[in-house]
C-alpha cells in the first residue's frame, strides 16, 4: 500500500481535476446559451434590416436571458477561484458551515448529473475550526460522492455542519439505503481514512440512522 | 418539400429554446425535450429524421440514450453536442452509432449543414424558397 501522503497527493490531483472538469463543462453550457441568444438577436437584426417589425419586449427578454447567464458564469468563476485558493495555506481558520455550503455549490452539477439534489442545512452560528481547507474540501467530496452513490437517482442528500464535544462534525443524511443489501458498502476506504487521519478526524457510518458523520477537531495538530 | 423533423434534447432549457427557434427559422421542424427520458418517449411516439442530443445530461449519459434510440429506430441519425469534443469522445460516439459530434458553443449554420449532410438533403426555407438563413416570416 502507498504511504498516507502518497494516497492523499494522488487523490488531491484527482479531486482537483474532477472539479475543474465539471466547472469547465458548466462554463461551456453558459457560453452555449449566451451564443444562441446572441444569435437570435442577430437573426432579429437581419430581419429588421429587411423591414420586419421586431417586438422590443422580445429583445428585452433575450437581453435578460444573456444577463442571467453572465451572472451564472460569474458565480461559477468565483467558486472556481475560491477553490483554486484553498491550496494557498496548509492551515487556516475556516467556518465549516461556509465550507459545506461551498462544496455543495461546487458539487451541484455533478450531483445533478446523477439525478441527485443537495440540500444544505445552514448552521445557526459560524463553526470556526483550524484545519487544512483543501483537505477538508477533498474529504467532504469523498463522503458526498459515496453518499450520492448510496442515495441513488431522484433522491436528496442533506449536508449539515454543527459543533460537537470534540470540535465539529458534518452529517450526510437521508441515506436510508445504507442498510439495504444492494448498497455500496466499502466505506471509508484507504483514501478517506488517510484524509481523515491527516485532519485529525474520523468517519462514522451509521447504517441505522442512514447517516455518514465526518468528525473534525477544533484545531488540527 | 417536407421539412426535416429534428428533436433537440438538452437539459439547459434556455439553450434549447433559443437554438430551436433559430433552427425553425432555417426551415427545420423542431421539437424539444429537456430530459433523456422525455426524448426517448417522444421518439417512440413520433418519427424524427435527426435527434440532436447533449452528450452529458442528468439521469443517463448521451451514449446510453443513443443506444436506446437506436434500439427503437436503427436508422435514426443522432448528432451529439458536447462541451468538450475530444478525439476520444468523438471516436466513442461514432463507434456507438452517432452521425456527428459538435462542440458547444456551436454555430447554427454548421449544425444545419450537418443535419443536411446526415439526411442527404439540402435545407430549403419552405416559405421563401431560399437556402439556410433566418426566415423573414418567422414569428417572434
Amino acid at each position: 500500500m502507498d504511504g498516507k501522503w502518497d494516497i492523499i497527493g494522488n487523490e488531491g490531483f484527482e479531486f482537483m481535476g474532477k472539479m475543474n472538469a465539471s466547472i469547465s463543462h458548466e462554463v461551456k453550457n453558459v457560453l452555449a446559451i449566451i451564443n444562441e441568444n446572441a444569435g437570435l438577436l442577430e437573426d432579429f437584426t437581419l430581419m429588421a434590416e429587411k423591414g420586419m417589425a421586431i417586438d422590443p419586449e422580445r429583445l428585452k427578454g433575450l437581453a435578460g436571458k444573456i444577463q442571467l447567464q453572465v451572472r451564472r458564469a460569474d458565480r461559477i468563476i468565483r467558486n472556481m477561484n475560491t477553490f483554486a485558493h484553498s491550496v494557498d495555506e496548509t492551515r487556516s481558520k475556516v467556518d465549516l458551515g461556509e465550507v459545506v455550503a461551498f462544496m455543495a455549490a461546487l458539487s451541484d452539477r455533478l450531483a445533478s448529473m446523477k439525478g441527485i439534489a443537495l440540500e444544505v442545512t445552514p448552521p445557526s452560528r459560524p463553526i470556526m475550526i483550524t484545519t487544512s481547507p483543501f483537505l477538508v474540501e477533498n474529504i467532504i467530496w469523498r463522503c458526498l460522492d459515496f453518499a450520492m452513490a448510496v442515495a441513488g437517482p431522484g433522491k436528496t442528500v442533506v449536508l449539515t455542519a454543527d459543533k460537537d464535544d470534540r470540535g465539529a462534525r458534518i452529517t450526510f443524511s437521508r441515506l436510508e439505503a445504507l442498510s439495504h443489501a444492494s448498497s455500496p458498502t466499502q466505506f471509508p476506504l484507504d483514501v478517506e481514512n488517510a484524509l481523515a487521519e491527516s485532519l485529525g478526524g474520523q468517519i462514522v457510518v451509521n447504517e441505522g440512522a442512514g447517516e455518514i458523520v465526518l468528525g473534525l477537531p477544533e484545531a488540527v495538530d | 418539400m417536407s421539412k426535416r423533423k429534428v428533436l433537440l434534447v438538452d437539459d439547459e432549457r434556455d439553450f434549447v429554446e433559443a437554438l430551436g427557434e433559430r433552427m425553425r427559422s432555417r426551415g427545420l421542424k423542431i421539437s424539444t425535450a429537456f430530459s433523456a427520458t422525455d426524448a426517448i418517449k417522444m421518439t417512440e411516439k413520433e418519427d424524427y429524421d435527426v435527434v440532436v442530443l447533449d452528450l452529458s445530461m442528468p439521469e443517463m449519459n448521451g451514449l446510453e440514450v443513443l443506444r436506446m434510440l437506436k434500439e427503437h429506430n436503427p436508422n435514426l441519425h443522432v448528432i451529439f453536442l458536447t462541451g468538450h469534443a475530444t478525439v476520444e469522445k468523438g471516436i466513442l460516439a461514432m463507434m456507438s452509432g452517432a452521425a456527428e459530434i459538435i462542440e458547444k458553443p456551436s454555430d447554427v449554420e454548421t449544425l444545419v449543414r450537418k443535419i443536411e449532410k446526415v439526411t442527404g438533403k439540402k435545407m430549403v426555407d419552405v416559405e421563401s424558397g431560399q437556402g439556410v438563413g433566418p426566415d423573414r416570416n418567422m414569428t417572434h
